[in-house]
C-alpha cells in the first residue's frame, strides 16, 4: 500500500471559479450573443466559416469540411479559446429528403466554460466524408464508431473505423438513415436465417484471432477461409 | 525462403497502429518448415515470449463485467497486453424509437437506458424539451427535480458501490447499500408507483406532485442515511484488501482524462474538477451550496472516494432542497404541453380541445435544436434534440457518459493484472443498457 495516498478527497471548487457559470434562463428561440468563438474562427479561417447560428442560446458554427481537423485543432490548442472536451460527434439526417445531411461535433472549452457547436453539411448525393478529429481528440474514438455504424459517414483519418454497437457482418445498412425502415430493412424470417446460419465461432474477429495461437485451435475450414481473407465467419 | 502467411493483411480494417501508436497486431508467419517467425513485437515485451501470448474472453455473460460486456484480452503471463472491448448486444436502438414518438412518449424510453439513474435521466429529458419547447418550468417543479436528481444520483452510486465491493471480495456493504437504495426505492415508489422505472417527469412538469407525509419520510432517510454511509466508510476506507486492490490501478492523468472524454467521478478523480452542476448549472444548482469532490490520484481509489463524498454532499443538497421547497404548482399552467385535469376534460370545451390536440398530435415544439446536459451519477449525460416544427423529434441523440468512459479501458487496463481488469472494469461504473442503448 502506498502510505503516501490521501485517505480523504481534496474539496475543490469549480474548474474555472473566473468565468460567470451559463445559466439556461430566458434564452430567445433565435437570435442573441453569439460566443466569442464564433468571431474569432471567422477572423482566422474566414471563408471555411460558413454560417453561425445561435439558437436556443447555443451557438452553432458551419464549417467546411475540409478543414475540419485545422480547426479542431487551432481550437483545442489556442490559449484564448481551449477547447479541450469534445462531448459528442454525431449526426442529423432530416425528413426532408432534399435536406444536407448534418455532422455535428459538440465541445466545451472546461477553462473558459463555454460550449461550441460544429457542424458539416454533407448535400445530398455527395460522399459521406468528413474528416476524423481523433488526433486531437482521443475520445472521438468511439464516437466516431457509433457514428460510421448508425449513419455510414466516414471519417477519415480515423485508426480503427468498424461497427461498434452492431455486429461486424451486419448486412442491413445504417439503422439511424430516414431511409432506414423502424422494423428493419430485412424480414423477420430472414433476420432469423441469418442468426441461425452464423458460425459460432464467428466470435473472434480476425484482430483477436492474430493473437497468439488462438488460430491454431480453430477448425481447418474456418482457417482456410480466414486465410483466404475473410474478415470474420459467416 | 517462401512463407506462407497465416492470417489476413495487417491493412485489412485498421492502420496498425493503436491508441499508443504501437503495432496493433503481431501478425503470425510461418516458414515452411512450419516454425512460427514473429514479424513485429510490441515493444516491452520479450520477444522469445511473444508468441505464448494467450487469448482470454470475459463476458458477455460474465457477472463481473456489470451487464453484457466483452474484453478480449491479450495476456502475457499474467499481464494484460492489450484489451479489445466489445459492446452492442444489448442494443435495441433507442434513438431510432424516439423518432416515431411524441416527446412525452419518449422519456420512458430513457428510463430504460441508465437504468440505475431513471428519475434522473426523465428529469434530464424534460429539460432539453423545455428548452426546445421554450418552457420556464415552475419553482416548486425545480426543487423537486433537484430531490430526484440527487436521490437517484445517491441510488446509482450505492448500486456501484455495492457490486463493486462484492467484485473486490467484500459481501457485507453491498448489503448496507441495497437495503439504504430500498429506501429511496420505497420513497420514488410513494411518489409515483414504480421503483425502477419511474417515468417520474412530463414535458413542462411532473407526473404527479409528491403526496402528503413525503417530506417527512424523505427527511428521515436524509437524517439516517449519512450513518450507514459512514459505517461503510469505516469498513471499507482504510480495509487492507480494498486498499491494496485498489491504489494506482487504470491511473489516468488529467489531461489524458479530458483527451480520452471521461467525465463524473472519473474525470474528477483524475483531480479535473468539471462538474456540470458547477460550470453550466441547470435547475439552479448554483444556489445551491455544495462541493465538488476531487482526488488526486486518478486510480481506482480516488474514484471509490470521490463518489462516496458525492453522496454526502447529495445529502447537503437534499436538505437543502427540504428547506426550500416552495407551494404552488408543480405543472406549468399551459395546456398546450400539460394535459388538464380530467375532471376539467369532461365539462369544459376548450380543455377537451386541449386533450384531444394533445393525445391524438402532440405538443409541437419550433424549428430548432437543443443540446442539453446534467450530471448523472456516470457522467456528462446529455441529449441533443433537433426539431423540424413537428410533434416528433428528427434525431434524439444521447451523449452517453458510460460509452465514453468506457472506452477508455484498454488505455486503463494495459499493464495490469488480469484481476485488476476487474477492479478497474468496476471503478468506471458502466451500465451496460446506457452504452448499447
Amino acid at each position: 500500500m502506498n502510505s503516501s495516498a490521501p485517505f480523504t478527497p481534496v474539496i475543490a471548487g469549480s474548474a474555472a471559479a473566473a468565468a460567470a457559470p451559463v445559466t439556461p434562463r430566458n434564452l430567445a428561440h433565435r437570435g442573441g450573443p453569439a460566443s466569442p468563438t464564433a468571431d474569432a474562427l471567422r477572423e482566422r479561417f474566414g471563408a471555411a466559416v460558413k454560417r453561425v447560428d445561435v439558437v436556443w442560446g447555443e451557438t452553432t458554427v458551419v464549417v467546411d469540411a475540409g478543414r475540419v481537423t485545422e480547426i479542431v485543432a487551432w481550437l483545442h490548442d489556442d490559449p484564448a479559446q481551449q477547447y479541450d472536451f469534445l462531448v459528442d460527434v454525431t449526426a442529423v439526417e432530416f425528413r426532408d429528403g432534399e435536406q444536407p445531411i448534418e455532422v455535428v461535433w459538440h465541445v466545451r472549452s472546461l477553462p473558459y466554460r463555454r460550449f461550441l457547436r460544429l457542424k458539416v453539411l454533407i448535400e445530398k448525393g455527395q460522399k459521406l466524408e468528413v474528416p476524423s478529429v481523433w488526433a486531437t481528440y482521443k475520445s472521438a474514438d468511439w464516437l466516431e464508431r457509433e457514428c460510421y455504424d448508425m449513419f455510414g459517414i466516414t471519417f477519415v483519418g480515423h485508426p480503427d473505423l468498424r461497427r461498434i454497437l452492431m455486429w461486424e457482418q451486419y448486412r442491413e445498412g445504417y439503422p439511424l438513415r430516414k431511409d432506414f425502415p423502424l422494423r428493419g430493412r430485412f424480414s423477420r424470417s430472414e433476420q432469423l436465417r441469418q442468426a441461425l446460419a452464423a458460425n459460432p465461432e464467428a466470435r473472434y474477429s480476425m484482430d483477436e484471432l492474430s493473437i497468439a495461437q488462438a488460430f491454431e485451435d480453430l477448425p481447418e475450414e474456418m482457417r482456410r477461409r480466414l486465410s483466404a481473407g475473410e474478415k470474420t465467419g459467416e | 525462403m517462401a512463407t506462407t502467411k497465416r492470417t489476413v493483411d495487417v491493412q485489412l480494417s485498421t492502420s496498425g497502429l493503436d491508441a499508443q501508436g504501437r503495432p496493433q497486431r503481431v501478425p503470425l508467419v510461418t516458414d515452411e518448415s512450419g516454425n512460427v517467425m514473429t514479424l513485429d513485437t510490441p515493444p516491452g515485451i520479450e520477444p522469445e515470449l511473444a508468441g505464448d501470448h494467450m487469448l482470454i474472453n470475459i463476458g458477455p455473460q460474465h457477472p463481473a463485467t456489470h451487464g453484457v460486456l466483452r474484453l478480449v484480452l491479450e495476456l502475457d503471463g499474467e499481464t494484460v497486453v492489450r484489451c479489445i472491448p466489445h459492446v452492442g448486444y444489448l442494443h435495441c436502438g433507442f434513438e431510432k424509437i424516439g423518432e416515431y414518438r411524441q416527446y412525452n412518449q419518449i422519456i420512458p424510453w430513457t428510463d430504460r437506458e441508465d437504468y440505475l439513474n431513471s428519475p434522473g435521466n426523465n428529469v434530464a429529458f424534460a429539460l432539453g424539451a423545455e428548452r426546445l419547447f421554450g418552457i420556464e418550468i415552475t419553482e416548486r417543479c425545480t426543487v423537486l427535480r433537484v430531490m430526484t436528481c440527487e436521490l437517484s444520483r445517491i441510488m446509482s452510486h450505492l448500486v456501484w458501490l455495492g457490486t463493486t465491493c462484492i467484485d473486490i471480495g467484500a459481501f457485507t456493504p453491498f448489503l448496507w447499500a441495497f437495503y439504504q437504495r430500498e429506501a429511496v426505492y420505497k420513497l420514488l415508489e410513494d411518489w409515483v408507483g414504480a421503483r425502477l422505472t419511474t417515468t417520474i417527469t412530463r414535458v413542462g412538469g411532473m407526473a404527479a406532485d409528491v403526496p402528503d407525509g413525503w417530506v417527512d419520510q424523505l427527511k428521515h432517510f436524509v437524517r439516517t442515511f449519512p450513518k450507514t454511509l459512514s459505517e461503510i466508510d469505516r469498513v471499507v476506507t482504510r480495509n487492507g484488501i480494498w486498499v491494496g486492490r485498489t491504489i494506482g490501478l487504470g491511473v489516468m492523468s488529467p489531461d489524458e482524462a479530458i483527451n480520452y472524454g471521461l467525465s463524473g467521478p472519473m474525470l474528477r478523480a483524475s483531480g479535473v474538477a468539471y462538474d456540470v452542476r458547477k460550470d453550466f448549472p441547470y435547475l439552479d444548482y448554483e444556489t445551491y451550496d455544495f462541493d465538488v469532490a476531487v482526488g488526486t490520484a486518478g486510480d481506482v481509489y480516488d474514484r471509490y472516494l470521490v463518489r462516496m463524498e458525492e453522496m454526502r454532499q447529495s445529502i447537503r443538497i437534499l436538505e437543502q432542497a427540504i428547506a426550500r421547497l416552495p407551494d404552488g404548482p408543480v405543472n406549468i399552467d399551459d395546456h398546450r404541453v400539460i394535459l388538464p385535469p380530467k375532471s376539467r376534460a369532461t365539462s369544459d370545451m376548450e380543455s377537451m380541445i386541449h386533450h384531444f390536440k394533445q393525445v391524438m398530435e402532440g405538443p409541437r415544439p419550433p424549428v430548432g435544436e437543443c443540446y442539453v446536459a446534467v450530471e448523472s451519477p456516470k457522467g456528462e449525460k446529455g441529449y441533443y434534440m433537433v426539431s423540424d416544427g413537428t410533434s416528433k423529434p428528427v434525431r434524439w441523440r444521447i451523449r452517453p457518459p458510460s460509452f465514453v468512459n468506457l472506452s477508455a479501458i484498454p488505455k486503463m487496463v494495459e499493464g495490469h493484472l488480469l484481476s485488476d481488469v476487474i477492479a478497474i472494469n468496476a471503478s468506471i461504473d458502466i451500465v451496460m443498457g446506457e452504452i448499447d442503448r
